[in-house]
C-alpha cells in the first residue's frame, strides 16, 4: 500500500515548510488580494444601491420573493459543511490521512460561514432592523417567533460559526506555539497571545486531547443539524417542491458534496502555491476523491428519491414543479445541474483523473458551479410554479444580485488568502504525530518480524 | 396534557379553528366573507376601491409588468380549456372566468408561523394581521402563502402621492415604506372604528354596520362580509346555506345547490373567505 506521507521527513523540515508558507507574501498575493477587494467593493456598492433604492433592484418580484441571495446562502453554508464535519468525523474514526488536510478544510468552513452569514441579512427588506431576529431582552418585551425556521436558522448558523471557529482555533494551539517560537514582531505578539501559554507539557497535551475529542463529538451532530435546519426553511413550508421530507438529508448530502469538491480545489491550489508536495500528497488526494464520489452517490440517490416521490406521489402541484424544472424556462440550467452533478463524480472512478491535478481542479470547480446551480434550482422553480396559476412568474438576476454573488466569492477567497498567510495551513503537530505513530508501528512490526533494521525516530 | 391525550386528540390538534374553540369562545367577532362568482362580472371596481381605501401605491407600468403590483385584491382571469383540445373551451358562452382574490384570512395561515419576528399573527377576531412596524422584510410569509396575496414594498413609493395627491390618502391607515410586507386586512380600520363605536354605545357591531371597501363598491353585490360569530348575520346564513364551516370539505356537500368552496382547500389552510361557484349552463 502506498504511503500517504513519506516516513523520513524530519520534524524540523515540517516546521520549516509550514512556517515558510506564512512568510512575507509575494507580489502575486497582493495582486490577488487587490482583485478580491475590487470585486468586493463592487458588491458593496451594489448593496448600498439596493439599500438605498429598495429590494426591487434585486429583480425579485411576486411570486419570486427569494432569489440569488438565498441560493448563495445555502451554497455557502453547504461549502462550510465539509470542513468541520469531515474533520470531526475523520478524527473520531481515526483516519490518518485527515491530518495534513483538516486545517485548511476547517479554515474553509469558518470562512464560508462568514460569507454565508452575510446573505440572510442583506436579503432583508429592512436590513437595518436585522437584529430583531435575535432574542435579546428589550424594553417592549418583544420576542422573535420561535416557530419560524428562519429563527432556527439564525441560531444554528451562529452556533455553528462559533463552534467551528473554536474547533479550528483549539486544534491550532500547539501550532500557534510553534509559530510563536519562530516569529518576531507583531506575529510573535499575536501568536504568543493566541497560544495561551502552550509549552507542550504532558498535562497540557492530556487536557488538549480531551477537549479536542469533546469538541469533535459536539460538532459532528451539530453540523448535520445545521444544514437540516437550513433545509427546514424549505421543508417546513407549504410550497410544492419545498415541502419534501427528504430535503434535510438531501441538503446535508449536497453540502458535503460541494464541500468536498471545494476541499479538493483548495488542496490543489495550496499544494501548488506553497509547495506542499510532501504533505498534501497524491494518495491523500486520491482518497479525498473517493470520498467525494461516495458522498456524491448519496446526493444522486436522494435526488432520484425526490423525483420519484414527486412523480409517483401524484401530488398535482409537486408534479407540476418537477415538470416545470425539466421543461420550463429553467430547464437548461436544471438539466446542466442534473447531468453534471450526476455525471462528474463518475469521472472520479478513473485513477488517472484522481491523480491528474489539472483535470481534477477543473472537475472540482465545475462540481461547485453545478452545486451552486442546484441551490438556485431549489429556490426559484418552486416559486415559479406555486399553487396559484395566476401568480406564476420567473426570476432572472440583475446586476445587483450578480455583483453581490461574485463579491461573495471574492470575499471568501480574500478571507482564505488572509488565513493561509497568518496561520499555519497544515497542522504541524498532527503531521508529526502521524509520522511518529507510523514509525512506532512499523518499528514494532519490524521487530516482530525479526528484522534487525529498526527505523529510527528523527527529531 | 398527557401523551395519551395528545395521541387521542391528534386530529384535533392538527385541525383547530372551529367556531366554538376555546380560544374563540369569548370572541364576539369572527370576520368572514362570501364571494359569489356567479354575480361577479370582473369589473375591477373592488380593486379600485381597495387602492383608494388602503393607500395602495400605483407602481407604474414597468414595475407592474415585472410583478411588483400592490393590489391587495385582484381579479384573476382564467380561460378554461376543455378536455377535447386546446382550442375548444368548455364553457365558450362564458368566456373568461373571474375570481377576485385577496388575503383569505386563513385560520391555519401558513404565513403566520414562518415570520421570524412574529410581524404577522392571528387576532381573536380571526383576522390574519400584519404589523408593518415589526416587519423586517424576510418575505418568507409571501413565499409560504399559497394564494400569493402578500405584497412586498420593493421600492419606496412615496412619490406616488406627490402633492396634491397626498390629500387623497386615508388618514386611518399608515403609508408603508420600502421593505415591508402588506396585504388585505378586511379593512381593519373600518372594523376598528365600528367596534369602537359599538363599544361606546355598549353593544356589539350589528350586521351590515361595517362594510369592506371592496364589498361597498361591488355593483353586483357579489361580496358579502360580516361576523361569523353572529349566527343571524347575512354571512353566517350564507355559509350555512351552502353547508360551509371551518373544517368542511367540498366532498361534504349534500346537494347541487350548495355552491360554496374554498380555494386550495386541500392545503388545510381553512380560509375565512368562501366562494360560491358559478352556475354553469349544464347545471341548470
Amino acid at each position: 500500500m502506498e504511503e500517504e506521507i513519506r516516513n523520513d521527513i524530519k520534524w524540523a523540515q515540517i516546521n520549516r515548510d509550514v512556517l515558510h508558507s506564512m512568510a512575507s507574501p509575494r507580489r502575486s498575493y497582493w495582486a490577488l488580494i487587490g482583485l478580491c477587494l475590487t470585486v468586493v467593493a463592487i458588491g458593496v456598492y451594489a448593496e448600498i444601491h439596493q439599500y438605498h433604492t429598495g429590494m426591487g433592484e434585486a429583480r425579485l418580484n411576486r411570486p419570486q420573493m427569494w432569489g440569488f441571495y438565498i441560493a448563495n446562502f445555502i451554497f455557502w453554508v453547504g461549502v462550510s459543511h465539509a470542513g468541520t464535519l469531515l474533520s470531526a468525523a475523520l478524527f473520531l474514526t481515526n483516519t490518518e490521512w485527515r491530518r495534513p488536510v483538516y486545517r485548511s478544510a476547517e479554515a474553509m468552513t469558518s470562512v464560508a460561514l462568514l460569507t454565508a452569514a452575510i446573505f440572510p441579512v442583506i436579503h432583508l427588506g429592512r436590513v437595518w432592523d436585522f437584529y430583531w431576529v435575535l432574542p435579546y431582552p428589550n424594553e417592549r418585551g418583544l420576542w422573535p417567533n420561535f416557530r419560524s425556521p428562519l429563527l432556527w436558522d439564525m441560531v444554528a448558523i451562529f452556533t455553528y460559526l462559533n463552534s467551528s471557529m473554536l474547533f479550528l482555533y483549539y486544534g491550532m494551539i500547539p501550532d500557534l506555539a510553534i509559530s510563536r517560537d519562530n516569529a518576531s514582531g507583531w506575529r510573535r505578539r499575536l501568536y504568543g497571545w493566541m497560544a495561551l501559554g502552550w509549552v507542550g507539557t504532558d498535562r497540557q497535551w492530556r487536557n488538549f486531547r480531551k477537549g479536542y475529542l469533546l469538541l469533535a463529538c459536539f460538532l459532528l451532530p451539530l453540523a448535520v443539524s445545521v444544514h437540516s435546519i437550513v433545509a427546514s426553511d424549505f421543508a417546513m413550508s407549504i410550497m410544492p417542491g419545498w415541502h419534501v421530507t427528504s430535503l434535510p438529508p438531501y441538503f446535508v448530502a449536497g453540502a458535503l458534496y460541494s464541500g468536498c469538491a471545494a476541499i479538493i480545489t483548495l488542496f490543489i491550489i495550496l499544494r501548488y502555491t506553497f509547495r506542499y508536495e510532501e504533505y498534501l500528497t497524491l494518495p491523500i488526494l486520491d482518497k479525498l476523491c473517493k470520498l467525494t464520489f461516495a458522498i456524491a452517490m448519496i446526493w444522486v440517490y436522494l435526488n432520484l428519491i425526490e423525483f420519484s416521490s414527486a412523480w409517483y406521489g401524484h401530488d398535482m402541484f409537486e408534479k407540476e414543479v418537477l415538470i416545470e424544472k425539466a421543461t420550463g424556462p429553467y430547464a437548461a440550467i436544471w438539466w446542466t445541474m442534473i447531468i453534471l452533478g450526476i455525471g462528474l463524480p463518475f469521472s472520479l472512478l478513473i485513477k488517472w483523473v484522481r491523480r491528474n491535478m489539472r483535470v481534477l481542479i477543473f472537475i472540482s470547480m465545475l462540481i461547485n458551479i453545478t452545486m451552486w446551480l442546484e441551490r438556485w434550482m431549489i429556490v426559484s422553480p418552486t416559486l415559479a410554479r406555486n399553487h396559484e396559476p395566476y401568480s406564476w412568474g420567473y426570476h432572472w438576476p440583475g446586476w445587483v444580485e450578480l455583483s453581490i454573488t461574485f463579491a461573495s466569492f471574492a470575499w471568501f477567497t480574500m478571507l482564505f488568502l488572509l488565513f493561509v498567510k497568518i496561520f499555519p495551513s497544515i497542522s504541524m503537530y498532527e503531521v508529526k504525530e502521524m509520522l511518529y505513530h507510523r514509525r512506532h508501528v512499523s518499528d514494532r512490526l519490524l521487530r516482530e518480524s525479526g528484522s534487525d533494521r529498526p527505523l529510527t525516530v528523527e527529531k | 396534557m398527557t401523551i395519551k391525550n395528545m395521541i387521542e386528540n391528534w386530529a384535533q390538534f392538527r385541525k383547530s379553528g372551529q367556531v366554538g374553540d376555546e380560544y374563540y369562545d369569548h370572541a364576539d367577532y369572527r370576520w368572514g366573507m362570501v364571494i359569489d362568482l356567479d354575480t361577479c362580472i370582473g369589473c375591477n371596481a373592488c380593486v379600485t376601491a381597495c387602492y383608494a381605501e388602503n393607500n395602495l401605491p400605483v407602481v407604474g407600468k414597468e414595475r407592474f409588468g415585472r410583478g411588483l403590483g400592490m393590489h391587495w385584491i385582484r381579479i384573476e382571469r382564467y380561460w378554461q380549456t376543455g378536455e377535447e383540445g386546446e382550442k375548444k373551451t368548455r364553457y365558450p358562452e362564458q368566456g373568461a372566468q373571474y375570481i377576485p382574490m385577496m388575503c383569505q384570512q386563513c385560520e391555519q395561515a401558513p404565513c403566520e408561523p414562518v415570520c421570524p419576528v412574529a410581524a404577522t399573527y392571528h387576532t381573536p377576531d380571526g383576522l390574519n394581521a400584519q404589523v408593518y412596524n415589526r416587519c423586517i422584510g424576510s418575505r418568507y410569509c409571501s413565499n409560504n402563502c399559497p394564494y400569493k396575496v402578500r405584497y412586498f414594498n420593493f421600492y419606496s413609493y412615496s412619490e406616488t402621492w406627490a402633492s396634491p395627491l397626498e390629500q387623497q390618502l386615508n388618514p386611518d391607515i399608515s403609508v408603508r415604506d420600502k421593505g415591508v410586507m402588506e396585504k388585505c386586512t378586511f379593512c381593519v380600520q373600518r372594523l376598528r372604528r365600528a367596534k369602537n363605536d359599538a363599544k361606546n354605545e355598549n353593544r356589539l357591531v350589528e350586521d351590515g354596520e361595517v362594510q369592506t371597501a371592496c364589498q361597498q363598491s361591488c355593483p353586483t353585490q357579489a361580496i358579502v362580509f360580516g361576523n361569523l360569530a353572529d349566527a343571524d348575520s347575512r354571512v353566517s346564513r350564507m355559509w350555512k346555506k351552502h353547508n360551509m364551516a371551518y373544517g368542511h370539505r367540498e366532498d361534504d356537500k349534500q346537494q347541487k345547490t350548495e355552491r360554496g368552496y374554498r380555494v386550495l382547500e386541500e392545503l388545510n389552510t381553512e380560509p375565512s373567505v368562501i366562494y360560491l361557484e358559478r352556475i354553469r349552463d349544464e347545471n341548470i
